[in-house]
């Protein structure tokens, strides 16, 4: 069976990566935008961190012992407070001169981190095995499923929808939404500000390292592995509008698959596609799809 | 409100017009040193640092005088290495010309870029420039005429003017010299004009610079088209002196290091990004054999910079003179 001259099989197949990617894009860009939405910076560390995860897990295999199912849990607890640590000492010094400082920092921490990475590893990447349970698939008549990759994807949802109630449905939430509209205020009401912010970019960091342990079996545990993929991510940030919890969750699933399709019908323009959108949409919407103008 | 010092990227420096003493004194010191200097150090290594100079001031006409942080700046240096590269080795384009096409690869390019980034400001500006420096990355890594991962090898130097034949090294290196500082007057020129003056003043405060009648999103594409030029001008050059035209030049790591040599120089002072990218270079040749430490030592600077430095070696030198320099 054929669609537009493709087999359904190669067809399938694409949108099942896309769908892979877009859920690494949409924890990745959650965030980042959880994070710029409260300190107003891009955390370019973001990739280094998602690194850091998928070498969590991997330590905690050879040195501990533990497990996938034991990384998933501790991999973002673990990454998330050298983030909270990084915030407390140096970026809390920042707030109050240009966003472009905090830029500027976080993108010394990603070279900083990576060259260790590097050079105590080297980029040729280190082999993660599968969790057992996940391991095999199922036949689905028309495809093959991978049951670890229908996992990702149904957990990386989870996640992401998880958080968007929390920030959009709980009082938590509403304090969090309050501190980004006005933390002066809401610290009049006696909030502590301070933390949130600490807390909010654990938080955020903490989702890049889950994405990366996500990752850790389905690619190598390579030091640059959140190198490029980054900007990938921002370019989807810019997309779905920054600031914006939904916007990035839904363009990083939309922008996996159309990037999955790209492959499968131009495959000359799978790297590019998701610039290309992003200068289209800069074109119509400046704030991107899911942004209010600032 | 008025502006304290550091409170807005580059703003250390207070505007003015005019030449000053003390920046002439400058000048001439800084070319009477570049003009003794390959009579003592090796040239090849002062040309990288020349063409690193050139890309380090145009990227800071950007950041230093409109505030506006490109992440993206080696898709100028790199589009324009091709360029020029192509053009003298395929068509057999004499220098001056392979330099000018290079140039004015950079150029167009910096008008599409500029139209579509320049209506984002701050952090948006940077994520889009990034972007789509990513977007030219991948594209010269596929298209067939860049050569992919080999590059554009073996560049002929050729014969400038049909006079000064480049293949001396000493020629080649006062042609280098001359037209960086070529770039650099040019450059200096802009900021000192009354077109400068409104750069500055968008900088400082864009809704009151408009309601005087300044079209702000003509001048900072302007800006940002020169920006992208003189950016090109140093790539170029760069293809030539190396006789290679690479990925290295187009990828973000490169745009990186642009921005690392302005900041520690002095982000938006005139001699500032000339002392960061000889700084800079020189530092990479020395730590060359180190591999991975080398972003080590990068990622430390910026940290350092970021959180301790933030005037820069020149900001920091003219604070203590009391003089912009």
């Amino acid at each position: 069976m054929t669609i537009f001259g493709v087999p359904t099989q190669a067809l399938f197949g694409q949108l099942l990566i896309g769908l892979i990617n877009g859920a690494f894009y949409a924890l990745l860009s959650l965030g980042l935008s959880v994070i710029f939405g409260l300190l107003n910076i891009i955390n370019f560390t973001h990739g280094a961190q998602y690194m850091m995860g998928a070498f969590v897990a991997y330590f905690l295999l050879q040195w501990a012992g533990l497990g996938y199912w034991w990384a998933l849990l501790l991999a973002p607890i673990v990454v998330g407070i050298t983030g909270i640590v990084l915030e407390r000492t140096m970026l809390k010094r920042l707030y109050q001169l240009d966003h472009l400082y905090g830029l500027l920092l976080t993108f010394g921490f990603a070279l900083i981190i990576q060259g260790l990475f590097r050079h105590e590893y080297g980029s040729s990447g280190l082999p993660y095995a599968m969790p057992r349970e996940l391991a095999g698939g199922r036949n689905l008549g028309f495809m093959f499923l991978p049951n670890y990759r229908a996992w990702v994807i149904v957990f990386s949802l989870v996640v992401c929808l998880t958080t968007w109630y929390v920030i959009e449905r709980t009082r938590l939430g509403s304090y969090l939404r309050a501190a980004t509209e006005n933390p002066a205020l809401v610290q009049a009401f006696g909030i502590n500000v301070p933390r949130m912010i600490t807390l909010t970019y654990g938080f955020g960091v903490g989702l890049a390292a889950l994405a990366g342990v996500l990752a850790a079996p389905i690619y190598q545990v390579n030091p640059l592995m959140g190198a490029d993929l980054i900007i990938v991510v921002f370019a989807v940030v810019v997309i779905g509008g920054l600031g914006s919890i939904m916007g990035s969750i839904v363009t990083g699933f939309a922008l996996g698959v159309v990037e999955g399709f790209t492959k499968v019908f131009y495959p000359e323009a799978s790297n590019t596609v998701i610039f290309v959108i992003m200068a289209l949409v800069l074109l119509v919407r400046p704030a991107g799809l899911f942004g209010r103008t600032t | 409100m008025t502006a304290t010092a550091n409170e807005y990227v580059g703003s250390a420096v207070p505007a003015m017009t005019g030449v000053s003493i003390h920046q002439l004194v400058a000048f001439v010191v800084m070319t009477a040193a570049l003009v003794a200097a390959p009579f003592f150090v090796y040239p090849v290594f002062l040309m990288k640092a020349l063409c690193f100079a050139l890309f380090a001031c145009a990227f800071n006409l950007l950041i230093g005088y409109v505030g506006l942080l490109s992440f993206g700046h080696a898709v100028f240096l790199g589009a324009a290495g091709y360029g020029a590269a192509h053009s003298a080795k395929i068509w057999g384009f004499p220098p001056e010309l392979a330099i000018s096409f290079g140039t004015a690869v950079a150029a167009a390019l910096g008008v599409v870029i500029g139209a579509l980034a320049i209506r984002s400001k701050g952090i948006y500006f940077a994520n889009i420039t990034l972007a789509f420096a990513q977007m030219v990355y991948f594209f010269s890594l596929q298209a067939s005429f860049t050569g992919g991962e080999d590059g554009i090898q073996s560049v002929p130097r050729g014969t400038l003017l049909g006079v000064l034949d480049l293949r001396e090294t000493l020629t080649l290196y006062f042609v280098v010299l001359a037209i960086f500082l070529v770039g650099f007057l040019l450059i200096y020129r802009a900021i000192h004009s009354p077109f400068g003056q409104v750069l500055k003043a968008i900088r400082e405060n864009e809704p009151r610079a408009i309601s005087l009648g300044y079209r702000a999103e003509q001048y900072k594409l302007l800006a940002f088209v020169l920006s992208a030029t003189f950016a090109g001008l140093a790539g170029a050059t760069k293809a030539l002196v190396f006789q290679l035209a690479s990925l290295t030049d187009v990828h973000w790591t490169m745009s990186g290091e642009v921005v690392l040599m302005t900041l520690l120089g002095g982000l938006g002072t005139v001699f500032g990004p000339v002392v960061g990218a000889f700084i800079v270079v020189t530092l990479e040749n020395y730590l060359a054999q180190l591999g991975a430490w080398v972003t080590v030592v990068q990622g430390a600077i910026f940290v350092v910079c970021v959180l301790t430095f933030r005037r820069g070696v020149i900001g920091e030198l003219g604070n203590l003179l009391r003089k912009a320099l």
